[in-house]
Order: structure tokens, then C-alpha cells, then sequence
């Protein structure tokens, strides 16, 4: 399969990626790691008349831990992610989600900005970084904004990027101790995109009882969204089976999956009830590790 | 749409070529430099048959454009031997039989020798783990896990002077 016909830049600084895009309005797409935009070109799915390579723009892939939280730069590949320190000892969640996504030659060069902004319904990041209430940070030659990620996901392969803006990094906030976050993931075949995608994220006050709860799903709405009557039907609660099953049970009413090759609607709902289960017993135990 | 100048690295020589940007790496490598033993199986990036080696990683190279390998360093399956003696992982794929039609082959060897280089001394199922990327329709991987045994004993052992383990990147 070959693309339709583009010009190719490769800029060497922001600022000249950012003018770009503003000369180029509409018509130029950023290239990243490419594991999702040369599918999208190949499949002649999408025809933009120029791409602009961000590889050669230096603190893009940057993981830093800073008062705000976890900061990871647009370009940090999923494998980069996956085995940086700092997120290895003290983000499970991502290093569930990091190590799950395609293949290692994907996870080698596929990037957690290219993902997010590609909106992909059934990709992993976006349900991550609507369980942890991340914000996304966009840069354009005006200057920079975040934007909350339970609001940049909006449609299918359709995000809150304006043509002239450049995802630049996602921020992950710390939550408040005692926490636990885990991914849940049920795939067909080893590598796939998920049939369901649960991310959770669990604190538990002074009480024991869960003080406030974040869950995103993925491949089972029009894009991943975030279970807002399973997170209320949590907090307040004992972390208990009873509690997990009422917040899968709701999760479950709350997704809009379709029939596709990965199955029925009946049989999609009743594993998002499960896999919501499986990440909140997860993200439980390793909260109450925690205390 | 103009081509474009590219230099780069193919398995130590430096390369040349003026090319549409919309022409993929593994186009180049096959169709430009005649290199066909880096094969396109899928296209989709499922597969891994086209997989290489860029700046040391392994990739699938219907899913890089040949103008954003400029600068880049790649090895592909013709840059594993050393003349006629054939690589550690290529004797040990054919010692143990871990191919049958042999189309996956260069894909498969090119992402167990960017494993080997990251973890010398894995276990099973760190192997096959390492090659999830790479499709076999023939051999249900028995013997491909076995061969890369058998090449990572080999490529550990100290007296193998004459078959250094895989750098991390070709430079």
C-alpha cells in the first residue's frame, strides 16, 4: 500500500514546527513515531499535503517528576515509558498500559502524544489519562494551553487539537496516598488493540473507604471516556468485592460498545463489568500496600 | 511534491538516494538499494517481516518513511553475516530448524538479535515475548524459541570470539 503524494519537513526547533503549522493551516499533520499515521496514509484514510517529522526537536521525550506530577513529553515511546525508573517504582498503572500496547517494535517507536492525538476508540493511553485526571499540553505559535483529558477525547479520531497546535507533553498528578492504579486489558491475541481497556485509580481516606476514584474505558464508546457513575458508585465505599461489582455493573450501563469483529454487544458489556472488576481489585491491592 | 536527498547508513556503508517522501523505508531498502532480504509480508505493521534495525532498534520498516530514516543507521538482515560464515542466530535457526518456508526468517533474526543485545540470557518466555511482533504461519515457534537459545548461549560464551554479541547500534 502506498500513500497518496505529501511534502516532507523536518524542522530542527518548536518554533519552526509551530510556524509551519499555521502557514500550512488544516493541511499538515505532525509524524511522529509513525505506527499510527503512515497505517491511516497507507490506507489512504488520510491525505495531508505535508507531514512535519518532530524528531529532530530537542525535550520531547523528556519523563520528569515535579510537584504538579508525572510530566512526560509527547515523544516519550511507549518503550521509553514503560522503562523509565521513576515510572517503574511509582506509577504501576502506566507500566501496566506501556507494556500491553502492539509489539516491541511498536512500543520501539509508537509515542504516548501520537497516540492521544491520534484518538484511536480502542487505544490504551487515552483511558490512562482519563482515570488519573491528566491534563494535555498544546503549543502554538500564540502560546500554550491544557487542556483536561476527560475533555480533549471527543470523537472518534477526534481530539481538542486545533490544526495550528502541537501536542507537546500530558501531565499525570500525583493522587493522594494511600493510592493504587491498574489496567486491565482483554485482548483477542497477543499485542491486538483491546476488545475492552479499563484504567483505575483508587484512594482510600483515613477511614479505609475509598475517598475518590478515577476509571476510563476504551474500545467500548465512539472513544475512551471516563465511567462517571462507576467512579460515584465508589466513592464513599469500603474497597470490597460488593463495591467493585456494583462499579462494573454501572461501567457496564454507562458503555456504548458496538458489534464488530471482537463481539456482540451483550458480550462486550458483561466484560467491561469484569475487566472494571479486575482493575479495581488490582488497583486496591496495591493501594492498601500502600498504608 | 519534489523528491528529496537522502543519505544514510545500510549495514555499515554509507547510502544515497533521491526519493518521493511518501516512499517507505522498506521500498527503499528492496526496490533502491536491492536489498530484498527484508521482506513485506502484511504491510500493516502486524507482521514484523520487514523488521530492522534503525539506530540499534528494531522496527518494522513498512512503517517508516524512507525520509525520516535520513541520518539514521539501519542493518538489515544482508549485514549479519561475516561473508560466508553466517551469524550466531542465523546457524542456530538453521541447526534448528526454525524455519520452514522461510519468509518470516529475516524478520524474525533481526528482532532476536536486537533482544539478545537488550538481555543476553532470556528466559522462554521472555523470547517470546521479544519476537510478539513477528508472525510464523508455519512453524508454531518451537523451534524458532529453540534456535534463539541456542544463538544466545553461543553469543554469551566466552571463547566466541569470532562471533561478537550484536552491538547496540551500528555506528
Amino acid at each position: 500500500m502506498i500513500p497518496a503524494q505529501f511534502d516532507y519537513v523536518r524542522p530542527a526547533a518548536m518554533h519552526e514546527a509551530l510556524q509551519i503549522l499555521v502557514d500550512h493551516e488544516g493541511d499538515a499533520k505532525i509524524l511522529a513515531g509513525g505506527y499510527s499515521l503512515l497505517p491511516l496514509l497507507k490506507l489512504r484514510l488520510a491525505s495531508p499535503t505535508l507531514l512535519v517529522d518532530i524528531h529532530d526537536i530537542d525535550g520531547l521525550d523528556e519523563i520528569i517528576e515535579t510537584t504538579d506530577g508525572l510530566r512526560i513529553g509527547s515523544r516519550a515511546t511507549h518503550r521509553r515509558i514503560h522503562e523509565n525508573p521513576v515510572v517503574q517504582n511509582g506509577y504501576p498503572l502506566l507500566v501496566d498500559a506501556a507494556g500491553g500496547i502492539g509489539d516491541p517494535q511498536v512500543r520501539n517507536w509508537g509515542t504516548i502524544g501520537g497516540s492521544c492525538a491520534h484518538a484511536d476508540p480502542s487505544s490504551d493511553w487515552p483511558a490512562v489519562l482519563i482515570a488519573t485526571r491528566a491534563t494535555v499540553v498544546l503549543q502554538s505559535v500564540s502560546g500554550e494551553r491544557s487542556v483536561a483529558a476527560r475533555s480533549f477525547f471527543i470523537d472518534t479520531f477526534q481530539t481538542a487539537i486545533e490544526p495550528t497546535e502541537l501536542l507537546t507533553e500530558v501531565i499525570i498528578p500525583r493522587a493522594p496516598r494511600p493510592s493504587g492504579a491498574a489496567y486491565a486489558k482483554l485482548e483477542r491475541r497477543a499485542g491486538d488493540f483491546a476488545t475492552v481497556g479499563v484504567a483505575a485509580q483508587l484512594s482510600l481516606g483515613p477511614d479505609g473507604r475509598i475517598s475518590a476514584a478515577g476509571i476510563g474505558l476504551t474500545a467500548v464508546a465512539e472513544t475512551p471516556f471516563a465511567a462517571t457513575a462507576a467512579e460515584a458508585a465508589l466513592v464513599g465505599q469500603e474497597p470490597n468485592e460488593a463495591t467493585f461489582q456494583a462499579a462494573g455493573v454501572a461501567a457496564a450501563a454507562e458503555s456504548r460498545p458496538g458489534t464488530d469483529a471482537h463481539g456482540p454487544v451483550e458480550y462486550k458489556r458483561a466484560m467491561v463489568k469484569e475487566m472494571v472488576v479486575r482493575a479495581l481489585r488490582s488497583a486496591a491491592g496495591r493501594a492498601l500496600a500502600q498504608r | 511534491m519534489t523528491t528529496q536527498h537522502i543519505q544514510l547508513t545500510v549495514n555499515g556503508e554509507v547510502r544515497e538516494a533521491d526519493v518521493e517522501p511518501r516512499l517507505l523505508l522498506v521500498h527503499l531498502l528492496r526496490d533502491v538499494f536491492l536489498l530484498t532480504g527484508t521482506h513485506i509480508g502484511c504491510d500493516t505493521s502486524n507482521c514484523g517481516a520487514c523488521t530492522v534495525l534503525i539506530d540499534g532498534e528494531s522496527a518494522k520498516s513498512c512503517t517508516m518513511l524512507a525520509v525520516s530514516a535520513e541520518g539514521r543507521s539501519i542493518k538489515t538482515i544482508e549485514g549479519m553475516a561475516d561473508g560466508a560464515k553466517l551469524h550466531a542466530l542465523q546457524q542456530a535457526f538453521w541447526d534448528q530448524h526454525g524455519l520452514q518456508c522461510g519468509f518470516c526468517t529475516p524478520g524474525m533474526i533481526m528482532q532476536a538479535s536486537w533482544l539478545l543485545a537488550r538481555n543476553p540470557d532470556p528466559t522462554e518466555t521472555e523470547i517470546r515475548e521479544g519476537i510478539a511482533g513477528n508472525l510464523c504461519r508455519c512453524t508454531g515457534y518451537v523451534n524458532i524459541v529453540k534456535a534463539i537459545e541456542q544463538a544466545a548461549t553461543e553469543l554469551r560464551a566466552p571463547a566466541s570470539t569470532d562471533a561478537p554479541a550484536e552491538p547496540a547500534a551500528v555506528s
